[in-house]
Parts: C-alpha cells; sequence; structure tokens
C-alpha cells in the first residue's frame, strides 16, 4: 500500500477534524474564556452608562454600542494566545510528525485558521445573544449582526495568525505571554471599542484610524447601525481582509522558516 | 532500488559556529538496519532531520527510496516512516484515532484507516488501551504507539531516532523485540540512532560510528569487535603473585599480548580467549602461582568506540546535555 498524494482539501480536512474533536473532547475551554468579555460588557455597559448622553455620542445607550466592542476585543484577545497551542505541538514534536507526513505545510496553516474563526463565531454569538438578553438593540438587524462577526472572525485570524508566527519563530511562550499583555489594552483601547473617534482627543484618533482593531469595529459599526454606512463598512472591511490574508500568508511563510531554524 | 538512504558528505551548521554535520556519507540497504552509534552531540538527529525532509544541509547530496530529499521531497514524505525522539502523538486522543487519522494524511480511505490501526494496535499490544487517551499510557505503550504511528502507510524506510530513551529495562527489552521482528518484515530499511551500545549490538546488522558529525567507521558489530585485537583475557589472584613470576610463566605461552598486571589482577589480549585460557591457568600452575579467577571478555562496541573515536562513549556525553541535534 503505498501512500497517496494528500491534497491541500483533504489536508485541510483531516487538520480541522483533528483540531475540532480536541475542541469537542473539551467545550468546556470555549465557555471559560467567556467569562472575561461578559464582564467587560456588563461592567462597562453599567460603569459608563452615562457616556451615551454625551453631546455627539451617537448610539441610544452605551450597552448597544460597547456589544460590537467587547465581540471584538474578545476575539483579539482569545486569538492572541494562539501560539501557546503551537508551542505545545513544536515541543511535543505533533508539528514535526505531521511536517515528515505528505501533508501540505498550507493545511495544517488552513486548520489553525478555520478553528479559530469557528471558535471566534460561536463566542461571538454567545456575546450577541447576551448583550441582547441585557437590553441591548441591534438596529442593523441579521444583516448587520452577520458582518459584526465576519469582521471578529477576520480580526481574529490576523492576531492568530501573528501569535503563530511569534510561536514559530521565536518559540518562547513567555515572549507571547508578554506581547498579549503589553498590546491588548493599547489595541483596545486606542480603537473605537469602547469610545466613538469623534469623541476622542486628537491624537488618539488618529492611532485610532490606523488600527486594525478599528478598522474590525467600523466594518462592524457601519454595518449594525439604523442606517448603515456602507461604503465605511466596505472599504475598513476591505483592509481587514488585506491584513488577514497578508498575515496568513506570514503564518505559512513562518513554518518554511521554523523548518529551517530547527 | 539500490539503496534505501544513500547519503553523501552531508554538512550542517547550525548558528554560533557548531558543525553539526562534516561530511558524513552512509548507505543503507533494503531490508538492512543500520545502527547510528555516537554520543549525544555527533550528529545523529540531524542526519535523521536531513533524510527526513525535515531541514536542509549546508551541503551534500541525500536520497531515500530512491528520491533526492532535496528536489522532491513530497515523494521522500510518501515512502518514509519516522519515529523521533519526541512522540507527537496527540495526549488528549486515544491510540485509536491517532493512528486513523494518521493513516488519513496519508491518504488511506476511512475503512482501510480504521482496519490498518486495528491491525498495529493488535500487533503492539494496544488494544485493551486503544480507546483510552494517550496521556494514560505508560512510556512504553507510548512508544510503541508512536513506533506503530510510524509504520501506518506500510513505509519502505522506517527511521528509529533514539527509540529507548527513558524507558525502563523491561519496555525496552519488549520494544527491542518489536523492532527485531520489523525487520524481517518486507525489505523494510531500518535507519536507528542510539548511544546505547547494547542496544546497536541488539538490533543492527550493520553499525555506522558517528563521531562528531562524520562516520569514522562502518561494519558489523560482529565484524567490528573482530578487528579488535581479539578478546579480553581478565585473571585475579587471592593475593597478589610475584610479577616476574607471572611475567616469565606467561612470557613461553603463544599468542598473548598487552599484558598488564596490577596487584592481584592481570589483562592480556588474545586472539582467541575460550582455547587460550586452559594453556593459560596450566602455566600459572606450573611457575608455583595458581589463579583464583580467570574470565574471557569478547571485546565490546565500547572497545570499538574507543578504537576509532579515541576515547569511550560514556566519556564522550557532554556533561551538561544539551538539546539533541
Amino acid at each position: 500500500m503505498s501512500a497517496l498524494p494528500t491534497g491541500l482539501p483533504a489536508g485541510t480536512w483531516w487538520m480541522t477534524h483533528r483540531r475540532l474533536s480536541a475542541l469537542a473532547r473539551n467545550p468546556a475551554v470555549l465557555v471559560m474564556t467567556l467569562a472575561q468579555p461578559m464582564i467587560w460588557l456588563f461592567l462597562f455597559g453599567e460603569l459608563f452608562q452615562g457616556v451615551a448622553e454625551l453631546p455627539g455620542f451617537g448610539a441610544r445607550s452605551y450597552l448597544d454600542y460597547i456589544v460590537p466592542g467587547v465581540v471584538i476585543m474578545n476575539a483579539v484577545s482569545l486569538n492572541s494566545f494562539a501560539g501557546m497551542a503551537t508551542m505545545d505541538e513544536i515541543e511535543r514534536g505533533t508539528l514535526n510528525r505531521f511536517l515528515v507526513t505528505p501533508v501540505r505545510r498550507g493545511a495544517l496553516v488552513n486548520a489553525g485558521v478555520i478553528e479559530q474563526a469557528l471558535s471566534t463565531a460561536f463566542q461571538s454569538l454567545v456575546i450577541i445573544l447576551l448583550g441582547w438578553a441585557a437590553g441591548a438593540d441591534y438596529p442593523g438587524g441579521p444583516t448587520g449582526l452577520a458582518v459584526l462577526v465576519a469582521a471578529a472572525v477576520l480580526i481574529g485570524v490576523v492576531l492568530a495568525a501573528l501569535s503563530n508566527t511569534l510561536a514559530l519563530l521565536v518559540r518562547d511562550r513567555n515572549t507571547i505571554i508578554g506581547l498579549n499583555v503589553m498590546l491588548l489594552l493599547p489595541l483596545t483601547f486606542l480603537s473605537s471599542a469602547f469610545m466613538p473617534k469623534d469623541l476622542m482627543p486628537s491624537w488618539i484618533r488618529h492611532v485610532a484610524t490606523a488600527n486594525p482593531v478599528s478598522w474590525a469595529l467600523d466594518t462592524s459599526r457601519g454595518a449594525l447601525s439604523a442606517t448603515p454606512d456602507w461604503p465605511s463598512a466596505a472599504m475598513h472591511g476591505t483592509w481587514l481582509l488585506a491584513l488577514t490574508v497578508a498575515t496568513v500568508a506570514l503564518a505559512i511563510y513562518s513554518i518554511r522558516t521554523y523548518q529551517k531554524s530547527q | 532500488m539500490a539503496h534505501a538512504i544513500e547519503a553523501e558528505g552531508l554538512v550542517k551548521n547550525y548558528p554560533g559556529d557548531v558543525r553539526a554535520l562534516d561530511g558524513l556519507s552512509i548507505t543503507v540497504g533494503p531490508g538492512e538496519i543500520l545502527g547510528l552509534l555516537g554520543p549525544n552531540g555527533a550528529g545523529k538527529s540531524t542526519t535523521v532531520k536531513i533524510l527526513t525532509t525535515l531541514i536542509r544541509p549546508d551541503a551534500g547530496t541525500a536520497a531515500v527510496a530512491g528520491h533526492d530529499v532535496l528536489r522532491r521531497p513530497g515523494r521522500v514524505r510518501r515512502v518514509i516512516g519516522v519515529v523521533s525522539q519526541k512522540s507527537g502523538a496527540d495526549p488528549d486522543a486515544s491510540g485509536r484515532d491517532n493512528l486513523v487519522l494518521q493513516g488519513r494524511l496519508y491518504g488511506l480511505p476511512g475503512a482501510r484507516a480504521r482496519r490498518r490501526a486495528a491491525e498495529l494496535l493488535a500487533r503492539f499490544g494496544l488494544e485493551d488501551a486503544a480507546g483510552r487517551p494517550v496521556k494514560t499510557y505508560s512510556g512504553g505503550m507510548r512508544r510503541r504507539l508512536d513506533v506503530a504511528l510510524g509504520l501506518v502507510h506500510r513505509p519502505r524506510v522506517l527511521f528509529l531516532d533514539e527509540p529507548t530513551t527513558g524507558l525502563d529495562p523491561e519496555a525496552r527489552a519488549s520494544l527491542w523485540a518489536e523492532i527485531a521482528r520489523l525487520a524481517g518484515d518486507d525489505d523494510l530499511a531500518i535507519l536507528l540512532t542510539t548511544h546505547y551500545l547494547d542496544e546497536a549490538d541488539r538490533l543492527a546488522g550493520r553499525l555506522a560510528i558517528v563521531d562528531q558529525g562524520r562516520v569514522v567507521v562502518t561494519g558489523t558489530p560482529d565484524g567490528l569487535k573482530g578487528e579488535l585485537h581479539g578478546d579480553a583475557v581478565h585473571v585475579e589472584w587471592r593475593d597478589a603473585p610475584p610479577g616476574p613470576l607471572v611475567r616469565e610463566a606467561l612470557g613461553r605461552l603463544p599468542g598473548i599480548g598487552e599484558i598488564t598486571l596490577d596487584g592481584r589482577r592481570l589483562s592480556a589480549r588474545t586472539a582467541d580467549g575460550a582455547s587460550a585460557v586452559p594453556a593459560l591457568l596450566a602455566a600459572l600452575d606450573q611457575a608455583g602461582v595458581p589463579a583464583a579467577a580467570a574470565t574471557v571478555a569478547r571485546p565490546s562496541l565500547d572497545d570499538v568506540y574507543l578504537r576509532y573515536a579515541g576515547r569511550r562513549l560514556a566519556d564522550a556525553e557532554p556533561v551538561t546535555a544539551g538539546g539533541a541535534r
């Protein structure tokens, strides 16, 4: 019995199957990691209620405003730790076990992207539902919400790809943890997650405009509002998509570099 | 197929002026087990990584089952099985799931992947544990699963990189038996790396002794030992005998050399220890210095290593074990 060449779709399917089986064996992880966004949602929702009354704020209530903020922030923080799982696989020898099989390198990266996309989408939906139960209003309807989930998935994939790249190239857990801790808050608060750009001091506004987390937020808020701003959603969505493609390509490239450096 | 593995002049440098391989060449014939013997850091794992397409050499050429590892890595991957030092099995998945997935990665359809997994679980005595997560396995069970994982697609060439490191003696013996059985399988060639002399002696049909990134000598274990100056003979007395008397008695015997007397112990070398000992004991009796005990030792691979690498294998081990390369 000689092995058949394993194509990219088949390889991607089986590597994804493996990851989703692992998730199915331990679904509690998905729920447990939701604790933090819950706290953000309800604590910030209560704490900053008054913000909605500021002139020029726009949204009807602060809760309405921060649901997309929390969804995107959750996608950022959840996925920025993807590299830790990759470290496990490197240290355990699992990555090398796959690299000596006919499985395509792209399939290994694709499987990661699909798993991160699915778990991010699942968690985003849970946050949206809980926000709705707490009284948040989504004037953009199902279309707007679908765009929000898609934007969360894209920014999540970007962060996961960067985190994996770091794991493959630096191969050090402390670096991953350190960078995450250092970057999570600035990435989130120097974006329009919790405060509309119009109300920001001008330097923060400039930073926020260039921040990919804001692109994800502008895409979703553009689609979620009662009068959707489709040009803004499309423009920011395109930037985000381009960044996603670039970072996934970087992750694939870093697998090759990893091979050269071991 | 002429050679299962053919590597010529492999060179690999690592950052920081570390020359892991310095012109290493080996060949492995179909159905042969070649043992790559050497201390940690000699370049054994680097050789395996190059031959299994994980890394590229800085110079040299290598072909596995006739496929060039640099130009046709995809072809090579389809015909090799690899059991590396780190297990790589999914600890949370069951042994069976690990095997079925591995079969899938080699393109086996579902029914065949499941049948092959069942076959291998039975063969490696893992049937009872088949459905349990791998993290509950003992070290020996895990290692047997690793070998099974390497065999799922019936490779032509199997790489075993330090397969028994860290196993208890019982688990080692059982894995040795499995590996010895593999050798009989339809033309499966095996490259085994080890720093255990007894393991190389027991399993390898042919040995390549590696030191500082190159092969210093190759041959069968017995052939290599036979090239040394015969067997070692050790004689002991209850009390230290007068040296001149002993030397005079032994000097008359043909074929005994390299005599060293140290207190009440003597060692010497002779071409055939078993036939030399009776004459030696008789000569000592006649000289009035009868021996209390005499033993004959076949030359060990450690002696071989000493001869070709210029030091004992145990001494060659780095004091602080760096990462395996």
